[in-house]
């Protein structure tokens, strides 16, 4: 089946005056129709620069080149009037911190309407009547009262909702939730997670989940992509991802994350940091931090390859780890520990 | 062994401004309602909650940061003097505070050597190489090369940046650290660097921590002791294995529950509805019971106190003490 969006070799440079520093150095992602991918990452690795870049969304110092294909047109380069067509009708967006996404001085059945007016061209009652409806829908209470309030009346878990109704109301194909629930706490984390999924399971909208929280990426999506400095350095469907995981770096992650269940034990923390946009190593951006690196991976710059059936890795030794893999699992049923 | 610190019926109200009109109406704010801890020397304890829980504001009245207005804090035996006297400025230099964001906790137009070397000309070590040694000897313990002394804060990264926050507050070598959401906000490779380095170095220095944080898989990897606080009181206090495993409180549970995991869990995922209540208004009775799916009649009306149950631990829940709380549960 066709994808819903398909993004190749996608970069985005930006222009410092000095310096012009290369923030996503070739990104190849498809999203299928109805399905949940999950974007993890650390800061700084690109994956909100992903999409705001194809959405036209980032400063003029941003130079976007490649292809995102939507319905056989390529959004890179393509006009405003077509990206406006796009953005939050066709993809919406949703962000980490609701209360600054929202108009402070507006009522929010006024910004939903207005959404609404935009993209579906509704207006007077009709507007209204929708506005209430989706409101309802993310599970709003009292939602008749609840859209004469001003954003600093509602709580940050209520603010999100309210987003979610925004982005819901151009009934979009994809929506890219941006760290949705990086500044909830934990029991509201949970709401929204929840919300998410269900309106998911009754619109079969697809959604891109951006997150550094493994654990949220690992229960809310079908496929995970793993971004390191400005590349997609593995993909696989979730459980083969977190079961079997063969780039080091994400072994990396995963060992380097604390648990609430099992034994406790000390943690496997990844030497180093990530490297700075302007000081890229040659060849494998992980190689310096890389417990498995040869010399070659010290020059040659290893490809998103397919490895083993969905499952994609950017390593030289991702084969010997396969292989290496298949031993363990002779012996053994899979160990938990990646190292 | 005597306790380190001691935290007894801890209180701090403060009253803010309710609506429009006038006069204007003020109304009290129990941020911290009655809040008793202690804490061991080289001991780590873990208060837990989501955000307006109290625990911040705890741990600023521990240091006296805040004003307590109610109950007391013993400090190695002794009353914490009131804050700004010569006698707090002495003690504040055995309890010091980590905050979450290291960036904003360090001058961005010094660098990092000079700040590291601040406490120590603030509480009078005269000897400028003195300084200077004992800078150069935290920096290496802590992971930070002599070279970066020099350095700026925007040319570490953030995990050496929280490296140099967590050496400034070490420098006069306290016997208590108040880390206020240390690690929150690292990337998680960064984050298992900084717990490691704060296992190793309690460790090795015999340091006392009171670790404030909402993320309870960090909890569990650092502390010995947790308590779990909600609207201002802690609902149950224990060993952090007893607590994750088997929470008792209702709220604890859900808490737990909510964590997403990269295992296959059979856990069962308890969504609470609604949000924490305003502390403003707190709910009659447990605090908690507009949220508790287990409320009973007795729940909306009789608060209930933090007793101990026969595990060792002590919730504040009427249901985990009654006899059917197996039923419950």
């Amino acid at each position: 089946m066709e994808p819903l969006v398909s993004i190749r070799n996608l970069t985005v440079d930006f222009d410092l005056g000095r310096r012009v520093s290369r923030a996503l150095r070739g990104v190849d992602l498809t999203i299928g129709r109805g399905e949940a991918v999950g974007l993890v990452g650390e800061s700084g690795c690109g994956k909100s620069i992903t999409w705001l870049g194809i959405l036209g969304l980032l400063s003029s110092r941003a130079k976007v080149h490649g292809e995102a294909w939507l319905d056989g047109r390529n959004l890179v380069g393509a006009p405003v009037s077509e990206l406006e067509r796009v953005r939050g009708k066709r993809i919406a967006l949703i962000f980490q911190d609701p209360s600054s996404s929202l108009n402070p001085v507006h009522r929010i059945g006024r910004q939903l309407t207005e959404a609404l007016k935009l993209h579906r061209g509704l207006s007077g009652t009709d507007a209204k009547a929708e506005a209430l409806r989706l409101l309802d829908r993310v599970g709003i209470p009292a939602a008749r009262q609840r859209v004469n309030d001003y954003p600093h009346q509602l709580s940050g878990g209520m603010n999100q909702r309210v987003m979610i109704a925004m982005a819901l109301a151009g009934e979009p194909d994809l929506l890219i939730a941006d760290e949705p629930t990086t500044a909830l706490d934990a029991t509201i984390q949970a709401q929204i997670l929840d919300l998410l999924r269900e309106i998911r399971e009754d619109s079969n909208m697809a959604m891109v989940l951006i997150s550094h929280d493994l654990g949220v990426v690992a229960e809310n999506t079908d496929r995970v992509a793993v971004m390191y400095a400005g590349r997609i350095v593995e993909q696989a469907p979730r459980e083969r991802l977190f079961d079997r995981p063969l780039h080091p770096y994400t072994r990396g992650l995963l060992n380097a994350l604390p648990d609430i269940e099992g034994p406790r034990k000390a943690l496997t923390a990844i030497p180093g940091s990530v490297p700075e946009p302007w000081n890229h190593p040659a060849g494998c951006p992980f190689a310096p931090r890389c417990d498995h690196a040869h010399s070659v991976c010290h020059s040659e710059l290893p490809a998103l390859a397919r490895r083993d059936g969905h499952h994609l890795a950017a390593c030289l030794r991702a084969d010997d780890m396969l292989s290496r893999m298949r031993d363990d699992l002779s012996e053994a049923e899979p160990a938990r520990s990646y190292a | 062994m005597s306790p380190l610190l001691q935290a007894n019926d801890l209180a701090c109200h403060f009253s803010v401004r309710r609506g429009g009109g006038f006069p204007t109406k003020t109304v009290p704010l129990k941020a911290v309602d009655g809040v008793s801890f202690s804490l061991a020397p080289g001991r780590t304890l873990a208060l837990v909650g989501e955000s307006g829980c109290g625990k911040s504001t705890t741990a600023k009245a521990v240091l006296g940061l805040t004003p307590a207005t109610g109950g007391t804090v013993r400090f190695k035996g002794e009353d914490l003097p009131k804050e700004g006297t010569r006698a707090w400025q002495r003690l504040r230099r055995d309890m010091q505070l980590v905050f979450q964001d290291p960036l904003a906790a360090l001058d961005r137009r010094l660098p990092i050597g000079r700040q590291i070397e601040e406490p120590l000309h603030i509480h009078g070590t005269a000897d400028k190489t003195e300084r200077r040694a004992t800078v150069a000897r935290i920096m290496e313990a802590i992971g930070l090369k002599p070279h970066q002394a020099a350095s700026y804060p925007h040319e570490l990264s953030g995990g050496q940046r929280q490296r140099a926050v967590l050496a400034r507050a070490l420098v006069l070598e306290p016997s208590l650290l108040v880390l206020d959401e240390p690690i929150s906000a690292l990337d998680v490779s960064i984050q298992a660097q900084v717990i490691n380095l704060l296992v190793e170095l309690q460790e090795r220095l015999g340091v006392a921590y009171l670790f404030i944080s909402h993320d309870l898989k960090v909890v569990r990897q650092i502390s010995h002791e947790v308590a779990v606080m909600y609207l201002g009181r802690i609902v149950e206090h224990g060993d952090p294995e007893t607590i994750f495993t088997a929470p008792a409180h209702p709220y604890t549970r859900a808490l737990v529950s909510a964590i997403p995991t990269i295992r296959t869990t059979t856990r069962e995922r308890i969504i609470l509805s609604g949000d924490p209540p305003n502390p403003i208004d707190t709910p009659s009775g447990c605090p908690f019971h507009p949220r508790c799916t287990h409320a009973i009649d007795r729940c909306r009306i009789v608060r209930p106190e933090l007793a101990p149950t026969t595990d060792g631990r002590t919730v504040a829940c009427h249901l985990a003490h009654a006899p059917d709380v197996k039923a419950v549960a």
